[in-house]
């Protein structure tokens, strides 16, 4: 990150000069072929795969369809009327909120200590950055699978540590009012490395002068923490809060192997419901109803982010 | 700052509220994934009683059973399939991508790159329906491309932006020399470009092949015969059939998330640096 800023200062003003008149410079340079070859398979890939199923899926939305032969039954806004009716969506919903404000209320603290208290340099440091940071790596569903034995109510941990108090073990996925609240665990568990590894990156670039000015001063270190590291980190945390929510947005691989959803919808994320309700039942209509929604959330709410919070960035 | 905390002495009360701060959460870390590697040790009535503890007889037999069946390096070969056929692709396509975005100017550029980094905005998630039926449409369902292409599609848009980033960076006087001395673009590109491009070639070959790895939805979506199954849905597969013998289970999550650890190891710079890289400005 420093190296771009190195190499990239001197040059300034006048490197962009003298290459537009190079652009211009010799008659046959290759600049059409680049063009015509260059640019197409990316864009092809791209709008096949992901712009395009997009303007499908609201298309498709307006059906009644199991996916088979073409959609000939049009029903209109009825599948929009009929996810909004369920349940289980308005669950999912709520399920996403509370996992964004686990993020922000309980996760991105604990990431910013520990950054803190990592980011100097003193034996072992490294070592725990890696430890913190390597349950981001693992997949999703092997972290489900280590949790559904650390919940288990027969042979877990957590049942284990019970025993030993002589209480009964309970089986926390299993029942609608703990799932959630076991999934938020394993949701802190998996990305908080992640988050502290943005902020240890965010605290490594920070100019040191300014901490040690403070200090001069006569500012305690915690006042520089406040009134100098603090503020500067600003554009990071808003950073991370934007990934906190844009991930639980996406969240899904997590849930599928410690409660599929379930109890009773209890756990289930936006993506969760998508997949129970229209993917696994074929129902391309219902299910694209469901992902447009899904859609028109996050690109509302990204532009509405970076407007409010990222102007600058 | 760093100076200050060496020569502190170990008696600080701060000091030690961090280093017992560090240690719950090295401990909150730490100990499923040693439950897991050691339940995979043990037999099934001793993870009962004793799931945190060192197996009192080591049971190697549950490790060497996967790792002599044929169906868990199936899985490993299959994931290694879709996920390199990911990488490949998405280098090559991003890359010519980025140094287009990068050194041509054209009419329409900054619009088309805003097209592409409209990929950022939502997940795979939301299209995988009409996905599937796409996909369906052009007979690529249940093979490794049906998985791969849209994969490369999805990490397009952070590819290019981290590619045309670091392109931008090599300095202009060397194309313009180059394209002086009657060096092409494309040769430039080639000989000049990529091989000055390593790193950020390594870090997003490393940040789509970790996530290639490791996905799920895709190729639940579009693979029906189990015989072309990554890993993340060989092991569900496994445990819906050994659904209480959790020493196996514990054994195969281990020896499924070893690839990954070892990558790790040899990797960090590059995951680290790839996976928090579209994060931080630079």
């Amino acid at each position: 990150m420093a190296r771009r800023i190195a190499i990239a200062s001197p040059m300034g003003v006048a490197g962009e000069t003298v290459s537009q008149a190079a652009v211009r410079g010799p008659s046959w340079d290759g600049r059409s072929t680049v063009l015509v070859l260059f640019l197409p398979p990316a864009l092809l890939l791209f709008t096949l795969f992901v712009v395009l199923p997009i303007g499908e899926a609201a298309w498709y939305s307006g059906f009644n369809w199991n996916g088979f032969g073409r959609p000939t039954n049009w029903i209109g806004f009825d599948n929009y009327r009929f996810v909004l009716e369920t349940r289980a969506f308005w669950l999912a919903l709520r399920n996403n909120g509370l996992i964004i404000a686990v993020s922000l209320a309980i996760q991105l603290p604990l990431a910013l200590t520990l950054a803190l208290m990592l980011a100097e340099r003193f034996r072992g440091a490294v070592a725990l950055r890696m430890l913190f940071f390597m349950p981001y790596i693992l997949a999703e569903i092997a972290t489900g699978l280590i949790f559904s034995f650390v919940y288990d109510g027969d042979y877990g941990l957590v049942a284990s540590i019970w025993r030993t108090f002589g209480a009964e073990p309970p089986h926390l996925l299993a029942s609608t009012d703990t799932a959630m609240l076991a999934v938020l665990i394993v949701i802190v568990w998996k990305y908080f490395g992640f988050h502290m590894m943005l902020f240890i990156a965010a605290l490594q670039s920070l100019d040191k002068s300014l901490i040690e000015a403070a200090r001069i001063d006569g500012a305690t270190r915690s006042q520089a923490l406040r009134h100098v590291v603090i503020p500067l980190l600003y554009p990071t945390i808003r950073l991370s809060v934007f990934f906190a929510i844009v991930g639980s947005l996406q969240l899904f691989d997590l849930v599928m192997p410690l409660t599929r959803g379930g109890p009773a919808d209890s756990s289930n994320t936006m993506v969760s419901f998508l997949y129970n309700n229209g993917i696994s039942r074929m129902r391309v209509g219902y299910g694209s109803a469901i992902g447009v929604i899904l859609f028109v959330i996050c690109v509302t709410f990204a532009f509405t982010y970076k407007r409010w919070f990222m102007r600058d960035e | 700052m760093s100076n200050a905390e060496i020569t502190r002495t170990p008696f600080d009360p701060a000091v030690l509220f961090k280093a017992a701060f560090l240690a719950v959460v090295a401990v909150f870390v730490l100990v499923p994934l040693l439950a897991t590697l050691l339940g995979g040790f043990k037999s099934l009535g001793e993870l009962r009683v004793n799931p945190f503890g060192l197996p009192r007889h080591w049971e190697w037999q549950n490790y060497a059973d996967i790792l002599f069946s044929g169906r868990y390096w199936q899985l490993l070969r299959n994931s290694l399939i879709i996920s390199t056929l990911t990488v490949i692709l998405t280098l090559i396509t991003a890359s010519m991508a980025a140094f287009t975005f990068a050194h041509v100017k054209f009419y329409g550029s900054s619009m088309l790159l805003s097209y592409l980094t409209l990929g950022l905005l939502f997940p795979a998630a939301t299209a995988v329906l009409p996905l599937f039926i796409k996909v369906r449409d052009l007979g690529l369902l249940d093979t490794y491309f049906g998985v791969a292409l849209p994969q490369v599609a999805f990490s397009l848009a952070m590819s290019v932006l981290l590619l045309r980033r670091f392109f931008k960076d090599i300095p202009h006087e060397l194309l313009e020399a180059a394209l002086v001395d009657g060096c092409s673009y494309i040769k430039f590109f080639r000989y000049v470009t990529l091989p000055l491009s390593r790193p950020i070639l390594a870090t997003v070959g490393t940040i789509t092949f970790v996530n290639s790895w490791n996905a799920y939805l895709l190729p639940l979506v579009m693979l029906n015969t189990d015989a072309l199954y990554p890993w993340p849905l060989g092991i569900m597969i496994y445990q819906g059939e050994y659904s209480s013998e959790w020493h196996l289970i514990l054994a195969f999550i281990t020896l499924t998330i070893l690839p990954t650890i070892i990558l790790f190891l040899l990797a960090q710079k590059h995951i680290v640096a790839g996976l928090t890289a579209g994060a931080v400005k630079g």
